[in-house]
């Protein structure tokens, strides 16, 4: 025989993704697109603050004259010796944004709650924020003098105080670090998320028009089906894994010129101590710097293994079901009722990934999810840069992989019957009876 | 005869349903073995079975006297009922991976495709997609790619659905040849004229039950009732309508003919010859008329099945 049947199925599934139009669209025009809109988001938010707003300031207590300064997008106007319904009926018609009003009160204590601010407009919490704490620090400081107490002098005596995070191995983190293993995780764990509904999807479709162009019983008097569910997962896998190469080699090139922009010799990344000790006026370059010291800091390999392995593992594991769904179905379209099993696993995983991860990376629901082989991948990936022992690694990937083995075995059952079967939408009952053919 | 595929006591159950009940056929070497039966009667199932797509529960297929093993797969050319092909995908690129799947080298595929794809004068197609060719245009490639890898068993499944009578004539005398070649060739239809036309044996499945099976001819034979198509210019009609029905079973006959006469369509019973009856009407008027009513399949095919 000239060439095994698997490769040549998988040689066909590969180049029939990878040939297609519209992926390769994709390949090079996905990061683009992800670029554009991070530009995008970042112009328009930009526009958002663009939008100069004056707002009028009628302080009849007389305390606070000097207390608002103007920012980029605030101008505050003091007005003074008219009425607050004038100076309300006067706010209102001009395009002023809005009116503080501040009344002359018998204490700085009566403030507290008789300050107003007329808009017509709900004001943003930021604003408003800065408008309290603008009023409470000049308050404060009043009624720190009224009771004789030098308010610079508490303002010397305040401790500063910023944790330093040590591993038992004397290995530094910081708190950017924590934020930067999250960012890591739940990037890996989320990435694999849309991986697989994406290629699982595109393996579920592939099934079904072999179904609907009636090719499948010519295949299967050639090949024996397991062949070619394998042959599918396999070759639309390595169609997945190529687009995916392609963008991490983009990326590369991306961050390399972003490296460029800012300097950056990784063989000179300074320890945070040393930074904060040298570079007091650090900026933007240190923050830089501080990312790729953790960075480098992380358990990369760790991850990185792992990260390939089960991802290997939970795609394999989830497109072996979406295969099946495929065979069991005729049309996309009848797809939706057998598609909540697998969706409800997998967003569960990725919410338990956001919240309980994010809490606390080793605490009981964290460690359940990273072993059940539905909702490991995802959860032990965003686990994983916060420092899980290998053993509970491994005895998580050894999981996946035997359940990887019982759903194709359950896949190719379905695909088997499924296949062949046309006409009317089976039930959970009938696919049940299928097992036993 | 020798023969090149024996099916022995195979039965297969789905469930509560028995899609074949202890089925067994032999098909002669070099045979065109019609397979017949009504829709659902699980035809289909046996061929899937010859074709390892489904296991039977209990019995045994031999090919060639050999129990069916993975490998006998390339011996088997395949022309499903339900068939199509990949739309997106190139002619030539389409047939040379079916053509690999059954076994072949590339170069050896792309040769005899070459000769076929000359043969049917259709070599400008190599490069169009699938969706672009008619539907007639499609079934010519599946019935290339089916028979590529000279295989000894054929097994087609309502070959002719789908092509016009020109083409039709062609692939069934592309089949005649593949049989002169040495090909045994399995053909599942409900073309009762395709039937008589080109099968020597046939076999009748039933609500799963094999009803009948052998020789086509000998089948007929068994078939024949002693019945016979009668033309007579009788002296007395009357008379003879009376006579003829206290004797045998009469019905009227309907053939062509240039005169005006009694037809009648008569069965005589096994004790009287036909030239008994011949000489008995020739007494009564001018016999001008007289054949023996062989059954045609399609007769046989409803009997058979209105019978059980």
């Amino acid at each position: 025989m000239a060439m095994n049947h698997l490769s040549l199925i998988i040689k066909r599934e590969y180049l029939n993704k990878v040939r297609n139009k519209s992926f390769i669209v994709m390949t090079f025009l996905s990061p683009l697109i992800m670029v554009a809109i991070f530009a995008l988001v970042a112009y328009l938010s930009q526009l958002n603050h663009d939008n100069k707003r004056t707002i009028a300031v009628l302080d009849e207590s007389g305390l606070f004259v000097e207390e608002f300064e103007s920012t980029s997008s605030i101008t505050y106007k003091t007005i003074t010796g008219v009425p607050l319904s004038e100076a309300k009926k006067n706010t209102e018609e001009s395009s002023d944004y809005g009116l503080l009003y501040i009344p002359a009160t018998a204490s700085v204590e009566d403030l507290s709650s008789q300050i107003v601010f007329y808009s017509d407009d709900s004001p943003s919490l930021t604003l408003i924020d800065d408008i309290e704490d603008a009023i409470e620090e000049k308050a404060n400081t009043i009624k720190l003098a009224n009771a004789g107490i030098d308010a610079q002098k508490i303002r010397d005596l305040r401790v500063n105080v910023d944790t330093r995070i040590e591993t038992f191995q004397g290995q530094e983190t910081s708190k950017l670090g924590s934020g930067l293993k999250l960012i890591f995780g739940g990037a890996a764990g989320y990435l694999l998320f849309m991986f697989i509904i994406i290629y699982g999807n595109m393996i579920m479709r592939s099934v079904i028009e072999e179904k609907t162009s009636r090719i499948i019983e010519v295949i299967i008097s050639s090949v024996k089906p397991i062949k070619l569910l394998l042959g599918k997962i396999f070759g639309t896998s390595l169609a997945g894994i190529t687009q995916f190469a392609a963008w991490v080699i983009l990326l590369f090139i991306f961050s390399a010129v972003l490296t460029s922009v800012f300097d950056i010799d990784p063989a000179t990344v300074q320890t945070p101590q040393q930074q904060m000790l040298e570079s007091s006026t650090g900026g933007v370059d240190s923050i830089v710097q501080e990312v790729f010291y953790e960075i480098n800091n992380m358990p990369l390999a760790n991850l990185i293994v792992m990260f390939i392995l089960f991802f290997i593992g939970g795609y394999l594991l989830y497109a072996s079901l979406y295969a099946a769904i495929g065979a069991a179905v005729d049309s996309e379209t009848d797809t939706q009722q057998f598609m909540l099993p697998i969706l409800m696993p997998l967003i569960l995983a990725v919410y338990v990934g956001f919240f309980t991860v994010i809490d606390n990376p080793h605490g009981t629901v964290s460690q359940v999810f990273s072993y059940i082989p539905f909702t490991s991948p995802v959860v032990m990936l965003m686990r994983i840069p916060f420092g899980v022992p290998l053993w509970q690694q491994l005895i998580s990937v050894l999981l996946l992989f035997v359940t990887f083995i019982g759903t194709v075995w359950f896949a190719a059952k379905i695909y088997r019957v499924g296949i062949l079967m046309y006409g009317k939408k089976p039930s959970y009952k009938e696919l049940a009876k299928w097992l036993k053919y | 005869m020798e023969n090149l595929l024996v099916a022995k006591n195979v039965s297969k159950t789905y469930g509560n349903y028995k899609a074949l009940n202890d089925i067994s056929l032999e098909v002669p070497k070099g045979s065109i073995f019609g397979l017949l039966g009504p829709n659902g009667a699980g035809k289909t199932t046996f061929i899937r079975i010859i074709n390892q797509i489904t296991l039977p529960d209990t019995g045994t297929v031999l090919l060639d006297g050999e129990p069916l093993r993975p490998d006998h797969i390339q011996h088997i050319g395949y022309l499903p009922e339900e068939r199509g092909l990949y739309k997106s995908m190139k002619v030539g690129e389409q047939a040379l991976y079916l053509a690999q799947l059954k076994g072949l080298s590339q170069t050896e595929a792309k040769e005899r495709l070459k000769y076929w794809f000359d043969r049917f004068g259709i070599s400008d197609w190599w490069n169009k997609k699938i969706q672009e060719l008619s539907k007639g245009m499609a079934q010519k490639i599946q019935f290339i790619v089916t028979v590529l890898h000279r295989p000894k068993l054929l097994i087609f499944d309502e070959p002719f659905s789908g092509f016009d009578p020109i083409n039709a004539t062609l692939i069934k005398d592309e089949i005649l040849q593949l049989r002169d070649e040495g090909a045994t060739v399995i053909f599942s239809t409900h073309r009762m004229e395709s039937v008589e036309e080109m099968c020597d044996h046939i076999a009748l499945i039933h609500k799963s039950n094999k009803l009948l099976d052998g020789k086509l001819i000998n089948i007929k034979r068994a078939y024949q009732n002693n019945i016979y198509d009668v033309g007579l210019l009788a002296n007395n009609p009357e008379q003879t309508t009376q006579e003829l029905r206290s004797r045998f079973q009469v019905s009227t006959a309907a053939f062509k003919s240039i005169h005006d006469e009694l037809q009648y369509r008569i069965k005589i019973p096994e004790s009287t010859s036909a030239n008994d009856l011949v000489s008995y009407l020739t007494t009564q008027g001018q016999l001008t008329h007289f054949v023996e009513v062989i059954p045609s399949a399609n007769d046989i095919f409803i009997e058979t099945v209105k019978n059980n």
